[in-house]
């Protein structure tokens, strides 16, 4: 299922810290968990940022826990309440499948699952559903067709699972994962061949200007 | 299960022959018996760890993070309840702290720091001392049932690597990957103050980078470069 890819563009300190730390938000994990699952070497930085937050663990005063809390942790063992058991098991990955394993759970599949709606521009895109701090969509670009330029109010994560796009800043294939914020305005082009299907989360709504007007975006919150 | 219903001071030697008098040795054990394989994935057992042997630099941290490895492989080997009684008593009330500052009331942080080390024994079957150290793992249940309880949140995880056949536990690995943690905690401790609280801010509290600039009144630019500067120098430091 793992295949060898070339990956240029990783994450971010900021972000594989924040998911270390558990401080992101929902949209963002699943973005730097669909990655950390492709990238070996940010799967290795992953692990010390988690040492690190061990090491902060161990560095904090302790606080007093409850006199019987011993008692009451042995007893919930016995009792046989599985507090982690709430975990969703992916689906298994399908013979075409592309997806690693935390977005499947979220698509509840694979790319061949992907309900795609239509937004303009032969752009195709699926919301999943996450907290409201954020969102993230897999959108289905065309080869050779460009996303409408765009800005961004706050932070926008790309990560391309199939074919490529190029834009003003370098060329993103499988794996890469652009990390955009206000400083840049962008017109992502796909890259001739097979379409490119990617995996976008933003903290902020995207500056579509013709596709969505402020004021319903205001209120769907998009 | 019988095995867990055995009371925890029916035995209270028995851990501590095991455990307790653990010593950090100069000389390498012979291999294990197991037949080839076997051991690939299930780690190391707790006679291994005891007899494994490292040159450690502060032998004192060192015997006790290889404790808590004797430890939690003793109760994920034998659902040892000796065992899991000293790492609760370690752990608990720092996983509590953790809490707090993360922004639980202190009733929910005793609920949610109860429920962290029950997982602890649950999937003690997943800890491998070759993978993470104790530290790391207990601190990676705590942020993930922070996530759930205090976020009420999904956690997407990483895709698990295929077991390769280079996954064989070595002693000498798991020692190699304590010792790096010991080494990172103290270099931790030895931060100037202000990057320390920065990182532990980072870490513990529910504050964005944003809001530690606001809180501080440094701004944002600022912040991200000291976190970095931080980061960097720990890295230095473990070099």
């Amino acid at each position: 299922m793992r295949k060898m890819i070339d990956i240029k563009h990783h994450l971010t300190e900021p972000l594989l810290m924040g998911y270390a730390a558990g401080t992101l938000p929902e949209a963002f994990n699943l973005v730097v968990a669909t990655h950390i699952s492709m990238c070996d070497s940010c799967r290795a930085a992953l692990a010390e940022y988690e040492a690190v937050g061990g090491e902060v663990l161990l560095g904090n005063d302790p606080v007093d826990v409850a006199e019987d809390a011993l008692a009451a942790t042995l007893a919930m063992i016995e009792s046989g309440a599985d507090v982690s058991a709430v975990v969703k098991r992916a689906p298994p990955p399908s013979n075409k499948g592309i997806f690693p394993a935390p977005l499947r759970q979220y698509v509840d599949g694979d790319l061949d699952d992907v309900k795609w709606r239509k937004i303009g521009g032969g752009v195709s895109q699926m919301i999943l559903e996450t907290s409201k701090e954020a969102s993230v969509r897999l959108l289905h670009i065309p080869a050779g067709t460009a996303v409408p330029d765009h800005g961004h109010r706050g932070t926008e994560l790309t990560l391309v699972l199939q074919g490529a796009f190029v834009d003003e800043t370098d060329r993103f294939g499988a794996g890469d994962v652009e990390v955009a914020n206000e400083d840049l305005n962008h017109t992502p082009v796909a890259e001739d061949g097979v379409d490119c299907i990617c995996l976008a989360a933003t903290d902020a709504p995207l500056k579509f200007n013709s596709l969505m007007p402020r004021i319903a975006q205001k209120f769907v919150g998009i | 299960m019988d095995h867990t219903k055995k009371s925890l001071a029916s035995d209270p030697t028995k851990y501590g022959r095991r455990n307790i008098n653990m010593k950090v040795e100069t000389n390498v054990s012979p291999k294990t018996d197991a037949p080839d394989g076997m051991l690939a994935y299930k780690g190391l057992g707790a006679k291994d760890i005891r007899s494994a042997g490292v040159k450690a630099v502060n032998t004192d941290k060192m015997t006790k993070r290889m404790a808590w490895v004797a430890q939690v492989t003793a109760v994920r080997d034998e659902r040892d309840k000796a065992a899991f009684a000293e790492i609760f008593g370690y752990f608990a009330p720092r996983v509590k702290s953790f809490l707090m500052k993360s922004g639980a009331s202190p009733d929910l942080a005793e609920e949610c720091t109860q429920e962290v080390m029950a997982t602890l024994w649950n999937k003690a079957h997943m800890f491998d001392p070759v993978k993470a150290s104790v530290s790391t793992w207990i601190f990676t249940i705590a942020r993930n049932r922070k996530i759930d309880l205090l976020r009420k949140q999904r956690r997407p995880e990483p895709e698990e690597l295929p077991w390769g056949p280079e996954a064989e536990p070595d002693q000498a690995d798991a020692m190699g990957l304590q010792q790096e943690t010991a080494k990172l905690g103290e270099a931790l401790a030895t931060l100037p103050p202000e990057q320390r609280k920065l990182i532990e801010k980072a870490y513990f509290g529910e504050l964005s980078h944003s809001e530690i600039a606001a809180e501080t009144g440094l701004p944002l630019g600022t912040i991200k470069s000291r976190i970095r500067l931080a980061l960097e120098r720990l890295r230095h430091k473990m070099k």
